[in-house]
């Protein structure tokens, strides 16, 4: 574990390095301990891939070198807590193809595999959330078949609908909103990935995993 | 009351001081560019320090009060109002704010704060999240705006002690403490001076310079970036991440703006230059604390200020 500054309000806890998974569940045993019993003058606190991001206001942390060391200590206090922290695993129900994904024939081109191929791998899949960043409740995830990897499009779509599901690269991913985008779009889910009404307001949180489940057009309509 | 926006100039949004908290979902801070001209502002009418306020950008808006009351503008100076003073307006008074004479963003305060809903705990405008403020969007010709219904005055004749306020310049030399890519870059970053481009938005105050060309190879792992951080995407051209910046970014980190001198790059608009100067982490963090201990006094020698 290593303790870096990140600027002066900020500093970032490394508990493993680059995308190391089993470093996901220790970051976020540390983020709900942090919640759970706050440390003064922390203000925010972000797991995302090997790392936990603790955010501060200088003018009541004590000192900084305090900070570090209470941090440390309870970074080592949540890991040792880490058997009694439960995986949760979130459904995401995806209508493939058709209009809700326009790119999923260029996929299976793309990649020399049928419609049906490419859309059985994507669902069949286990997918872990590394984080949640880049906009509000989308969540970077690893995990999609190597098979289906899939260049971003030439050209970006100027507006992509909420809940698309693409594939750019080795990536896929869910937009929580209404944006710009250069994935190809496979599909598209009911659910919303973020709604400032609910509490956390993101669908996903880092240590999530995540399973996509195909459904009918008739299903999408019925959502609730 | 309400203050009825004639024609909103711009980029005239409604700030506080952000969203905290929230960033684990992904949320970025937004808020005032310049987050020392809001707290003054707010204090200068008797507000609490984060109260909704009205950033102006570059070109201001021409308002119209329905009731007195008192407002103060605080920063960039956009002519109409003498800066760093409560002001009284009158029923039915309108003020029309012009260009920036100096700086790129003001803040206007109103007694009593603007009234919006809270969106995850801020009143801050998320343009590109379209999230809280004013409908998650900039202001338009014809919005009306309210404001709580109060009568307040300042008394007496005092001006704020000018120390407190940031030394702005259209040439600054901004303070950085080193971001964890400092070591492939050399050097090369404190040695020339960058130009702001047009494309600084909300997001990112975006230089041009010498390019700064990254020893280490290869993609890194997407890590947390700040209000601050300045990035170095291929291109080589560095740039200051600011307000509502993402919470993820995926460019090396070469170095972080301390916090008591990002109002100065906030003030800065296309054609200025700046350049940086590093300093230890101590030493940023010893500023920042003396930046408090003075907003803190200012805001204990305003408290009389008010009837």
């Amino acid at each position: 574990m290593t303790l870096s500054p990140l600027g002066d309000s900020a500093l970032v806890i490394a508990l493993g390095s680059g995308l190391d998974p089993s470093a996901l569940p220790r970051g976020r045993a540390l983020a709900a301990a942090l919640a759970h019993d706050p440390i003064a003058g922390v203000v925010d606190v972000v797991p995302a891939f090997a790392t936990v991001t603790v955010f501060y206001d200088i003018a009541h942390i004590g000192t900084y070198a305090q900070l570090c060391a209470e941090l440390e200590t309870r970074a080592q206090r949540a890991d040792a807590a880490l058997l009694s922290v439960a995986t949760r695993t979130v459904e995401i129900p995806v209508c493939y193809g058709g209009d809700f994904g326009p790119d999923l024939a260029e996929v299976a081109a793309r990649t020399a595999l049928t419609v049906a191929e490419v859309v059985a791998l994507h669902y069949g899949a286990d997918y872990l959330v590394h984080a949640i960043g880049f906009a509000p409740g989308f969540a970077y995830l690893g995990g999609l078949p190597e098979k289906i990897h899939t260049p971003r499009r030439s050209t970006p779509r100027t507006s992509v609908p909420a809940g698309s599901v693409g594939i750019g690269g080795a990536q896929t991913g869910v937009y929580p909103r209404v944006t710009p985008g250069g994935w190809n779009l496979i599909g598209r889910t009911p659910l919303k990935l973020f709604d400032p009404a609910n509490t956390p307001p993101a669908l996903l949180g880092a240590a999530d995993r995540v399973k996509f489940r195909a459904i009918t057009a008739e299903e999408f309509a019925a959502w609730k | 009351m309400e203050i009825k926006i004639h024609r909103a100039g711009l980029l005239t949004t409604v700030q506080d001081l952000g969203r905290t908290g929230h960033r684990a979902a992904g949320v970025p801070l937004a808020g005032a560019m310049d987050p020392v001209a809001l707290r003054i502002a707010n204090l200068l009418v008797g507000n609490a320090e984060n109260a909704a306020a009205l950033e102006l950008t570059l070109l201001g808006p021409e308002l119209e009060f329905s009731a007195a009351t008192l407002v103060a503008i605080a920063g960039g100076d956009f002519g109409a109002l003498p800066l760093w003073q409560p002001v009284r307006v009158r029923a039915g008074g309108r003020i029309k704010f012009g260009a920036a004479r100096t700086g790129c963003r003001a803040c206007l305060a109103v007694a009593g704060g603007l009234e919006v809903a809270p969106v995850l705990g801020s009143r801050s405008t998320d343009l590109r999240a379209t999230l809280g403020g004013w409908d998650g969007r900039a202001l338009r010709d014809g919005d009306t705006l309210r404001a709580p219904d109060l009568v307040r005055e300042s008394i007496g004749h005092w001006h704020i002690d000018e120390r407190v306020l940031p030394a702005y310049s259209r040439a600054p030399t901004v303070r950085v403490v080193r971001g964890a890519q400092a070591g492939e870059f050399g050097d090369e970053i404190f040695a020339s001076a960058f130009k702001v481009t047009p494309q600084s938005d909300r997001m990112g105050v975006r230089l041009a310079g010498p390019v700064l060309g990254r020893a280490g190879a290869g993609d890194l792992v997407s890590s947390t970036v700040v209000p601050g951080t300045v990035q170095v995407p291929p291109d080589g051209q560095p740039i200051v991440l600011m307000a509502d910046a993402q919470t993820i970014g995926g460019y090396p980190k070469i170095a972080h703006v301390i916090t008591v001198d990002l109002p100065l790059v906030a003030q800065l608009r296309p054609g200025d230059t700046l350049r940086f100067r590093p300093v230890m982490l101590a030493e940023a963090h010893e500023l920042a604390l003396a930046r408090e201990r003075a907003l803190a006094i200012l805001h204990e020698g305003l408290v009389q200020k008010f009837r």
